[in-house]
C-alpha cells in the first residue's frame, strides 16, 4: 500500500508538470473533438498524430495519445445523445436511451450523467490499473519465449472471439496481418522478405501506413458510399447537472457499468466497444425497478458510458504489463513506444517508472479535465456537429497524406497507404474487419522471434508449448475460448449481444 | 453448385490467394528446420493456415446461406486514390501548396456535393494551416512551393 502511494506520488509528480499537463489537455481536447465528430475515430487520429509525437519526450507523447482514446469516449456520448448517431462506435448503445431523453427535453441530464459516470469510472479504473498492473508485470517478467508465444496466441484468439462479426474471417484477418508484419528484413538471416527488390519495403511496412490506410482512408471511402443524412436535434441544452434524485437513481448502474467495463477492458480484445454493449445488456437485466429501457431511461446512458470509459482505461493494463495490445488503439500505442525506443513489456514498469506511473496519473488528471471542460463546452461541440462531412474529409485526407509522408519522408508510403485503403474498403464490403489485421500486424515479428527462440531452446520439440505449465494454461484457455464460441448456443448469444441492442 | 453466400465466396477467394501468394514467394527463401527456422518457415506455416481458412470460408459459401456483397461504389474510391497518388507524386516537384490544392479538389469531387466556393475556401484554410503547422511548426522537410519558384519562395520566407 505504501509503495502504491509512493508510486502514485511519483506519477503525479510527472503528470503535473506544466508540459505534461499541456499535452494531456491537448490529448483529451482532441479526443473529445474526434469523439464528437462521426466518421473519424481514435485509431485514425492516433495514427495521424504518431509522426508528430516523434519529437516529444516519451512520457508526454504517451500521455497525449492516451488522452485521445479516453477523451473520445466522452465526446462520443455527446453525439449519440444529441444526434442519434454514435460519434464513436462505443457510443452506439448510448444513443438508444440518450437520444430519446434528448427528444423528451432531457438532453441536459443525459449529457451530465454521461460525463459524471465517465468520470467516476475513470477514477476507479485508474486505481484498478495502479493496483493490478504491478503484480501482473511481476508474473510476466518470469515469462520466457515459450510463454510469450502462447500468450500472444491467447491474446489474438481472445481478440477475435470478443470482437463482433464472423469468427473465421477474423482469424483469417489476423493471419494476414501476421504475414504482412513479416514483410521486410528478417532479423536473423538478413534476408529481405517480400520486398520484391523495393528498398522501401525491405525496411518493412510502417504500421502508421497500415492504420491510416485501413482506418483513415478506407473509412472515408466507405462513408462516401451513401449520402450523409444527419438530423441534428438542436434543442436548447439547459440544466446540465442531473438532480440528486437522478444521480442516486443511477448510482447502481454506474457502479455495475464501471465494474463490468473494467473487467472487460483488461481482457484481450476488450476495450471500450465491448464494455458498453455488455453493460447495456446487463443493465437491462439487472436494473431495479426494471423500467422502459429504450424509452429514455437515464440508466441506459449511465451504465454504458461508465463502462466504455472504464474499459478504455483498463485496456492499458495488458499493454503496460505484458506488452500485448488488446485492440487497435493499443497496437498503435505499442508502435508509439517502439518509435520512442521503448520495448513494450513488463520491464517498462521497473526500468521506466516515471513513464509508467506518470501515464497512469495522467489518466486521472485527464478525466478531471474532461469533466470540467466538457460540460461548459457543450455549446461548442454542438456547433461542431453542424460541420458537414464533405468539409471534414478533405482535411482528414490531407492529414493522413502529410502524416504518412513525414514518417520516412518518402512518397512511397503514400502509395502504400492507398493499397491498404483499397484492401480496407474491400474488407468492409466482404465483412472482414480491419482490427484483427492490425493486431496481427503488430505482433507478427514478435511472435516469429519468440517462436524461434522457444524452438531453439527446446531443440525443435514443439510439444514444449504444452508441457511448460504456464504456456499450457495459456493455450488451454485460448482453446476453450474458441470452443465456447463455436458452441451453437453461445454463438447465437454472441451474435445477439452485438445485434439486439 | 450455386453460391449461397457471395460475400463469403469472395472473402474465401481473397484469403486463398493471399495465403498461396505468401507461400509461393516464401519458396525463394531458406526454409531451415524446426530448431533453426529459416526466413521462409514462419510465413510458410502462416500462409498455409491462411489458405486453409480461406478454403473453408470458400466451401462454406456454397453450403450456408449468407449475405450478398453490398454495392461497391467506384467513383469515390477511384477519385480518392487518384487524389492521394497525385499528392505523393507532386509533393516534391511542385510543393505542398499545389499538391494540397489538387488533393482537396479531386478528393472533394469524390463526394456527393461539390460546391466550388466552399472547396476554394477549404483549400485556402488548409493550405495556410499545412504550411504553418507542418512546415513552420513541426519543421517537416517538405517543399512549400514548386521547385522552379524555390528561390523566389525562399526570398519571401527570409523576408528580404
Amino acid at each position: 500500500m505504501e509503495s502504491l502511494l509512493a508510486n502514485l506520488g511519483l506519477g503525479f509528480g510527472v503528470a503535473l508538470t506544466p508540459l505534461n499537463l499541456l499535452y494531456c489537455f491537448g490529448g483529451v481536447l482532441l479526443g473529445t473533438l474526434i469523439g464528437v465528430l462521426p466518421g473519424i475515430g481514435p485509431v485514425a487520429t492516433i495514427a495521424m498524430l504518431l509522426p508528430v509525437t516523434f519529437t516529444l519526450p516519451p512520457v508526454s507523447a504517451l500521455i497525449m495519445l492516451a488522452g485521445i482514446y479516453y477523451g473520445a469516449q466522452y465526446g462520443g456520448s455527446t453525439t449519440a445523445i444529441l444526434v442519434n448517431i454514435p460519434g464513436e462506435s462505443s457510443s452506439v448503445v448510448t444513443a438508444l436511451d440518450g437520444y430519446k431523453m434528448a427528444r423528451q427535453g432531457r438532453a441536459g441530464p443525459a449529457l451530465g450523467i454521461a460525463a459524471l459516470g465517465s468520470f467516476f469510472a475513470g477514477c476507479v479504473s485508474t486505481v484498478i490499473i495502479a493496483l493490478f498492473a504491478p503484480p501482473l508485470a511481476e508474473v510476466a517478467l518470469k515469462f520466457g519465449p515459450t510463454e510469450y508465444f502462447s500468450l500472444m496466441v491467447l491474446g489474438l484468439i481472445a481478440a477475435v472471439v470478443l470482437a463482433h462479426g464472423s469468427l473465421i474471417k477474423a482469424i483469417a484477418m489476423v493471419l494476414l496481418g501476421l504475414l504482412l508484419g513479416l514483410v521486410g528484413t528478417d532479423v536473423n538471416s538478413g534476408v529481405a522478405r517480400y520486398s520484391f527488390g523495393v528498398s522501401e519495403l525491405s525496411d518493412g511496412i510502417g504500421f502508421v501506413t497500415v492504420a491510416m490506410g485501413m482506418f483513415g482512408i478506407a473509412e472515408i471511402v466507405a462513408n462516401l458510399d451513401h449520402r450523409e443524412a444527419r438530423d441534428i436535434f438542436v434543442a436548447k441544452v439547459s440544466n446540465l447537472m442531473p438532480s440528486w434524485k437522478e444521480i442516486k437513481f443511477c448510482m447502481p448502474a454506474i457502479l455495475r457499468g464501471t465494474m463490468l467495463g473494467s473487467a472487460l477492458g483488461i481482457l484481450p480484445g476488450g476495450g471500450a466497444l465491448l464494455a458498453s454493449f455488455a453493460a447495456y445488456t446487463l443493465e437491462k437485466k439487472a436494473a431495479r425497478p426494471p423500467r422502459n429501457f429504450g424509452e429514455g431511461d437515464i440508466r441506459g446512458v449511465a451504465a454504458p458510458e461508465s463502462a466504455n470509459n472504464a474499459g478504455a482505461q483498463t485496456s492499458f493494463i495488458p499493454l503496460l504489463t505484458l506488452g500485448i495490445p488488446s485492440n487497435p488503439v493499443m497496437a498503435l500505442m505499442i508502435g508509439a513506444m517502439m518509435i520512442q525506443g521503448i520495448a513494450p513489456g513488463p520491464q517498462v514498469m521497473t526500468e521506466r517508472p516515471q513513464l509508467f506511473w506518470g501515464m497512469i496519473a495522467s489518466m486521472w488528471v485527464g478525466n478531471l479535465m474532461l469533466v470540467i471542460l466538457n460540460l461548459p463546452l457543450i455549446g461548442i461541440w454542438i456547433k461542431l456537429l453542424t460541420i458537414p462531412y464533405r468539409i471534414l474529409y478533405p482535411a482528414i485526407l490531407l492529414f493522413c497524406c502529410v502524416g504518412v509522408y513525414s514518417v520516412n519522408n518518402t512518397s512511397f508510403d503514400i502509395y502504400l497507404m492507398c493499397v491498404f485503403a483499397v484492401l480496407g474498403y474491400i474488407g468492409v464490403k466482404l465483412e472482414c474487419e480491419p482490427a484483427p489485421l492490425i493486431l496481427g500486424f503488430i505482433l507478427g515479428p514478435l511472435m516469429e522471434e519468440n517462436l524461434r527462440r522457444a524452438m531453439l531452446l527446446s531443440r525443435g520439440d514443439a510439444s514444449v508449448f504444452f508441457t511448460k505449465p504456464i504456456s499450457a494454461v495459456l493455450l488451454g484457455v485460448g482453446l476453450i475460448l474458441l470452443l465456447i464460441v463455436l458452441a451453437p448456443t453461445v454463438r447465437k448469444k454472441r451474435e445477439e449481444a452485438f445485434v439486439e441492442v | 453448385m450455386k453460391i449461397k453466400a457471395p460475400r463469403d465466396f469472395w472473402a474465401g477467394l481473397m484469403f486463398i490467394s493471399f495465403g498461396v501468394g505468401f507461400m509461393v514467394v516464401a519458396r525463394n527463401y531458406a526454409m531451415g528446420n524446426a530448431v533453426r527456422m529459416g526466413p521462409a518457415y514462419f510465413p510458410m506455416v502462416l500462409g498455409g493456415l491462411l489458405a486453409l481458412l480461406g478454403l473453408a470460408i470458400f466451401v462454406q459459401s456454397f453450403i450456408v446461406k449468407g449475405d450478398k456483397v453490398p454495392r461497391i461504389v467506384f467513383r469515390p474510391m477511384l477519385l480518392i486514390v487518384l487524389a492521394i497518388v497525385l499528392f505523393g507524386v507532386l509533393l516534391k516537384p511542385l510543393g505542398l501548396i499545389v499538391a494540397t490544392g489538387l488533393l482537396i479538389v479531386i478528393g472533394a469531387l469524390g463526394g456527393h456535393e461539390f460546391k466550388t466556393k466552399e472547396v476554394a475556401i477549404l483549400f485556402v484554410i488548409l493550405a495556410i494551416f499545412a504550411v504553418l503547422v507542418f512546415v513552420k511548426g513541426l519543421g517537416l522537410p517538405i517543399p512549400v512551393c514548386p521547385a522552379v519558384l524555390d528561390d523566389w519562395c525562399r526570398g519571401v520566407h527570409i523576408g528580404n
